[in-house]
């Protein structure tokens, strides 16, 4: 029998399943309590890790709005066709069925952290001893003069996956060739640095496949330079050449502003015309994150590197995009990484578990097209009261298919090994 | 995604009481010159990542096949199989060259739920000719201790690996270590694309490692993760993965 097994046969025939029939009230005072804000890479982890290292030990309880997640990872996937949307979308099902885990779908409001208790914006409260804060992100509208949250269904962020998403490939399977699509990349810092240029890649695969070689795919950049920049624009020159145009600042010489109706770009170079805008503005930590105060002026949150611990706060971690995570890029893969430490800090506070030293790692894959997966990777350790990176991997240009495409089966195969390990 | 319902427990008493007498590895060397697309011993490269044959053929990631022929599917006592595997053979599989070839055309439509980390084979003439010359070169009998050792034969210590192999690994530790693994390397057992690690041997194990640092393997992200580990680590994440069943 696995030890998993043992603490889920612990689980329902221990002192949870007594504590279950009891009401709220009472089932919160017999165990230290966990709350997690946010059931994503972060959030889900943790909540999972303390659920399932702690032998039933800590009641958990785990808030975020949605009923279903839609992973940010892997939906450039789904916007070129390569994947389902059922396929990123996950039930929180196994987390409460087999973990204990109180599944709360709703939104929290605000934190009274002298109380230790999270609102909800429905009014009722949940109380604490230790909270776990993994919002993600929420976007800067105003950063791109001329948007914002109403115009996002007809000029999609999809920088949120879900609803955006759906928007953002219905419109582009709509294009007709010939028809620009423009993109209005974010500045630093922002969720998944590689992201923009995947999602561009995946973009030029679709309109490459239906053979609508006269339109395009051009990227505004506010950045002088991206993140896999050189084999990006390697991958582009040789998949879809002259369909995929990168303008950084020293070109176009600054966004100016967009006008949704008219479907333009202005840029100190020329005004854009495009028949799909895909505008992603600047970001901050989500909002519960500045509303519970636990941000700085950059609008991320201060975290100390060897806990995720807030700086702030001493019984609150924050996890993931929110987070000021010092070399780590924002991803998926990071957000989980820390949360694992986070909950080890956690079941150190609550229950004595012994805490070992910090360790964090990240992998991104891109996909440029079908089987040409390029990946960037490095470990970290707290350093120079950051968490700095210790080394480093990045794919080299002119690198062999086979490589490629086993890259890419390995982005396949981490999938389905995050979620499982997010979700159970 | 969520199939971590699925538990199985099983009897591995057997496991631990096999005495550790051989660690000789057999390994065919590659054919030299250019090879055409059927040819066997080319076709078998990949699979010598994981299987061994011949004499003293040892379970690697997967069970040695020495002797493979005529038995029943999952059913070497000493080898932890998968819960799939294990039913496959319950239900009746036995391995012939027509379902091994069936088998290696998708093995994981054809045995759900099995851990081995191969998509499969599409094209028939390679998969004749490979399971045809398998036929022959896994006709001779078993090794008589199939299970690798914890060091290696004559106890001496002839690498890292094998310092490594002498410490006493805290699974605990390896644990919370391990953290790092599954998020790639799925805690079940289960491989979509990344192979298994769970219930590797020991030796196995460590061994792997080193030779991400010695470049005999060239995975950049292992490579990069084995970098960061020093020689108590690795063995208390052997320690912890030895000590997990596949589910």
């Amino acid at each position: 029998m696995t030890r998993l097994t043992r603490r889920q046969f612990g689980l329902f025939t221990g002192a949870s399943a007594a504590a279950l029939s009891l009401p709220t009230y009472l089932r919160a005072q017999d165990k230290p309590r966990v709350v997690v804000i946010g059931g994503g890479a972060g959030g889900a982890t943790a909540a999972r890790y303390i659920a399932k290292d702690s032998d039933g030990g800590i009641d958990v309880t785990l808030i975020d709005d949605a009923e279903m997640f839609t992973t940010c990872f892997f939906s450039n996937l789904y916007v070129g066709g390569l994947r389902s949307f059922e396929s990123i979308t996950h039930s929180y099902d196994t987390l409460q069925s087999s973990y204990g885990i109180t599944k709360v779908t709703g939104r929290a409001a605000s934190v009274d952290r002298e109380k230790k208790m999270v609102m909800m914006a429905d009014g009722s409260s949940i109380p604490y001893d230790r909270l776990v804060v993994s919002p993600g992100i929420d976007l800067i509208w105003d950063s791109v003069g001329g948007y914002s949250e109403e115009l996002s269904t007809i000029a999609p962020h999809a920088w949120k996956a879900g609803e955006q998403t759906k928007i953002l490939k219905a419109k582009l399977d709509a294009i007709e060739n010939g028809q620009q699509i423009l993109m209005v990349a974010p500045p630093n810092p922002y969720r998944c640095p590689p992201g923009p240029y995947e999602r561009a890649s995946m973009m030029a695969h679709v309109l490459k496949s239906k053979g609508l070689t006269d339109s395009k795919v051009i990227i505004l950049d506010p950045k002088p330079k991206f993140s896999k920049q050189g084999v990006f624009q390697e991958g582009w020159e040789k998949h879809y050449p002259g369909m995929i145009e990168w303008y950084g600042p020293d070109v176009h010489g600054g966004i100016d502003g967009i006008n949704v109706e008219a479907g333009t770009v202005e840029t100190d170079l020329d005004t854009f015309q495009g028949a799909l805008l895909n505008i992603i503005p600047a970001q901050k930590a989500g909002t519960i994150a500045a509303s519970a105060g636990l941000t700085d002026d950059s609008g991320f949150c201060p975290i100390q590197p060897d806990s995720m611990r807030s700086t702030v706060d001493d019984a609150v971690f924050v996890i993931g995009d929110a987070c000021i995570a010092g070399d780590m890029p924002k991803s998926g893969f990071s957000a989980n990484s820390q949360a694992k430490v986070a909950a080890m800090a956690v079941r150190g506070d609550l229950i004595g578990s012994k805490v070992f030293p910090a360790k964090f790692a990240n992998t991104c894959w891109s996909l440029i097209e079908t089987d040409d997966s390029i990946k960037v990777g490095a470990q970290y350790a707290p350093g120079d009261g950051k968490i700095a990176s210790t080394q480093g991997f990045i794919s080299q240009m002119d690198e062999e298919n086979a490589l490629r495409k086993a890259n890419f089966e390995e982005s396949v195969g981490w999938y389905a090994g995050i979620t499982a390990d997010m979700f159970g | 995604m969520a199939d971590h319902g699925r538990h199985q427990t099983r009897n591995t008493t057997l496991r631990g009481l096999v005495p550790a007498i051989f660690f000789g590895v057999t390994m065919l060397s590659g054919t030299a010159g250019a090879a055409r697309a059927e040819d066997p011993e080319k076709l078998f490269k990949p699979c010598m990542t994981c299987h061994e044959i011949g004499a003293g053929a040892k379970h690697k990631v997967g069970p040695h096949l020495d002797g493979l022929f005529g038995r029943k599917a999952g059913s070497l006592d000493d080898f932890r199989y998968s819960a799939g595997m294990r039913a496959a053979g319950e239900a009746g599989l036995v391995w012939t060259v027509e379902t091994l070839s069936d088998y290696l055309e998708r093995p994981r439509d054809f045995i759900k739920g099995n851990r081995m980390s191969f998509r499969g084979m599409a094209d028939p003439k390679d998969r004749h000719a490979l399971v045809n010359w398998l036929e022959t070169a896994t006709r001779q009998a078993p090794a008589a201790d199939p299970v690798i050792g914890e060091t290696s034969g004559d106890g001496g210590v002839h690498g890292f690996a094998d310092i490594v192999l002498q410490i006493e690994g805290d699974p605990e530790y390896g644990e919370y270590l391990a953290g790092e693994c599954v998020t790639c390397h799925q805690a079940s057992g289960h491989a979509d694309g990344i192979p298994s690690i769970v219930g590797l041997p020991k030796d196995y194990f460590v061994r792997s490692l080193f030779e991400y640092r010695s470049n005999v393997r060239s995975n950049e992200v292992m490579k990069l993760r084995v970098a960061n580990l020093n020689n108590e680590e690795i063995a208390a994440l052997a320690a912890y993965f030895s000590s997990l069943d596949p589910q």
